[in-house]
């Protein structure tokens, strides 16, 4: 029996998601008394690479290597992951809750005849032989509780909920024995990828500056983009914001939007809808500024400014710069 | 081309959420139930195919209790041709999932549509796993459809960007924003729906994967600390005491 881990590569390169899941499964295979096995699946990617995820508790890779694995195919790593939970004699398998984690968790668990629960949020326990964890549910407004029946379990880990544990190990690599169906391959064709920017992700950034209505209009957008910068965040917007067209409709956060659980938010002339809240309020630090005392952000913030975003976000810019230097 | 749009009735957006005191169920009463946002994008797509192609039809499906009855003929006064509408409380969405593979089988429909998650479990999980019991392939998060002929174009979101992909139907897709605009349902609409078909079938039996112990409402904020605007500084101490900066 032992833990899978799914060390997503993004690029051809290990990034937080992997690491975060890796910190998860790490932690959790201690608590279980369980070897712990990473997989990672690409193309010719370098040993120095692989071995990173020696960082966060990992001291088995089992490494795939394939040249059609540069593009992300769905039902391949579906069936990757199977094939590298047999092998590994796997009874739980934890991935991270990205884009890609979430497409393939659905048909891995499925193949593999395992239970899934996604979107955990705490280190899942084990009674009488059953896990049992907690997951965000209602777009953050509810916490659930879940019991797996299965015989074999795969967790996804919400982004930025468990954070990163750097425990340092020393990895050894063992090749991953399998042939991938030619069809699987073929099903789905990538035409091209169309990058968004070199900008930090939204979902993994740490820190997330997002502004809404009360900016007046998309000319306003440079301070709260060089106060992004200058804070190594990501930017975010509400939902009117990204239907106006003010602000590219990838950084609409909230309910019907991309739900972040940042270490630090900071909103900017945003009211604070119930549906912003759903899927900002799981960030660890809220910070708002709002010309409204009255507005419902400040109900749900842990820091808050009255005052205006046009007089009050400069000055913070200048405060940030000097206290940077 | 026939369509098949998986729908869940979930709690409108502006909801409050509470728990009964069990904390095993959300408390109902007053609370608005409707198609979930990310399902009604699909649906719409799905409708617009079929008026652009003046063939086919859009079935519309929910694994449920009668009391989704009202979503899936809000789905029919939108522009659905028939709803479905298995007879169980969905116990996991492995079950539900479970459900609409084996109402889809023989049915042969070329595209299968559902959100990229519902709003109340947000699991992303139930169009991969009917796709992986369906044996078709699966996108996730597409943003936008094009079909023709039996091409689909499909633009996905991914880490950092967006990836256009092609494949030939049948398909499974998870639809988010992006994908078509939400429709406000007409008279005409409503007065049609009601004659429309709306099939009641028995679930198969289905294995139990997970089981909801209970709900608990997220850990309240200690309360708001008000800085004053002149006093920027102490925003940035907060910042520096979070490792920002
Ligand atoms: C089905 C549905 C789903 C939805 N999903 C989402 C979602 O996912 N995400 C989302 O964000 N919204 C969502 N909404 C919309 C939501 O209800 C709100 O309308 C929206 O969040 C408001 O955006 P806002 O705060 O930018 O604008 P407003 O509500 O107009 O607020 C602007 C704020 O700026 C402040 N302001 C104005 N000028 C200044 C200034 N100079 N300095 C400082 N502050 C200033 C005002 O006091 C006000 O509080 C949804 C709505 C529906 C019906």
């Amino acid at each position: 029996m032992s833990v899978l881990v799914f060390a997503e590569l993004s690029g051809g390169k290990l990034k937080k998601p992997a690491f975060e899941a890796a910190s998860y499964a790490s932690d959790f295979a201690q608590s279980q008394n369980l070897p712990l096995y990473a997989l990672v699946a690409g193309h010719n990617v370098e040993e120095g690479e692989i071995k990173r995820i020696g960082e966060y508790g990992v001291e088995k890779v089992l490494y795939f290597n394939h040249p059609k694995l540069e593009a992300f195919v769905e039902p391949v790593f579906a069936g990757v992951l199977k094939a590298a939970a047999e092998q590994a004699g796997a009874r739980y398998a934890v991935m991270p809750q990205s884009y890609n984690g979430r497409a393939v968790a659905p048909r891995f668990s499925v193949l593999w005849n395992a239970a899934l629960i996604s979107g955990v949020t705490e280190l899942a326990r084990v009674e009488n032989g059953k896990a049992v964890v907690r997951r965000s549910a209602y777009s953050g407004k509810g916490v659930e509780t879940v019991l797996s029946h299965g015989e074999r379990t795969v967790f996804t880990v919400k982004a930025n909920a468990y954070g990163l544990k750097p425990n340092p190990k020393s990895v050894s690599i063992e090749s991953l024995d399998f042939s991938p169906a030619e069809k699987d391959f073929d099903a789905l064709v990538s035409k091209r990828i169309e990058k968004a920017s070199d900008k930090i992700s939204l979902t993994e950034a740490d820190v997330v500056v997002s502004a809404g209505r009360g900016m007046k209009g998309p000319e306003n957008w440079g301070i709260i983009e060089e106060l992004a910068e200058t804070l190594g965040a990501a930017t975010a917007c509400s939902k009117p914001v990204a239907d106006v067209h003010w602000r590219p409709h990838h950084e609409h956060v909230g309910q019907t939007g991309i739900q972040i659980a940042p270490n630090v938010y900071i909103a900017i002339g945003i009211s604070g809808a119930i549906q912003h809240l759903a899927g900002v309020s799981a960030s660890k630090t809220i910070i708002v500024i709002n010309k409204d005392a009255e507005a419902p952000f400040f109900k749900a913030a842990d820091y808050g400014i009255v005052g205006d975003a046009f007089e009050v976000v400069p000055e913070l810019l200048k405060a940030v710069k000097a206290a940077k230097n | 081309m026939n369509s098949l749009i998986c729908i869940s009735s979930v709690p409108d957006t502006t909801t409050k959420i509470t728990f009964d005191a069990s904390g095993k169920e959300l408390n109902k009463a007053g609370v608005q139930f409707v198609i979930n946002p990310y399902d009604e994008f699909a649906l719409v797509r799905a409708l617009e195919f079929k008026e652009k192609l003046n063939t086919g039809k859009v079935v519309v499906i929910s694994v449920g209790e009668a009391d989704v009855d009202q979503v899936l003929r809000k789905a029919l006064a939108i522009g659905a041709d028939e709803a479905v509408r298995i007879d169980a409380a969905p116990r996991d969405a492995r079950f539900v999932a479970e459900q609409i593979a084996a109402y889809a089988e023989d049915k042969n429909f070329d595209l299968i549509m559902g959100g990229k998650e519902s709003i109340d479990f947000n699991g992303s999980e139930v169009m991969g796993m009917v796709a992986a019991l369906l044996g078709l392939p699966f996108v996730s998060f597409a943003t936008r459809l094009e079909i023709n002929g039996r091409i689909a174009e499909i633009r996905r979101e991914i880490d950092g960007g967006a990836e256009v992909l092609e494949g030939s139907l049948p398909l499974v897709l998870g639809a988010q924003k992006g994908m078509a605009e939400w429709r406000i349902p007409n008279m005409r609409g409503i007065m049609a729906a009601r004659t429309k078909p709306l099939t009641v079938v028995k679930p198969v039996e289905a294995k139990n994967y997970t089981e909801s112990i209970k709900f608990d409402l997220p850990p309240a904020k200690a309360g708001c600390k008000y800085i004053d605007p002149k006093n920027v500084q102490e925003v940035v101490k907060v910042l520096q005491e979070k490792g920002v900066i």
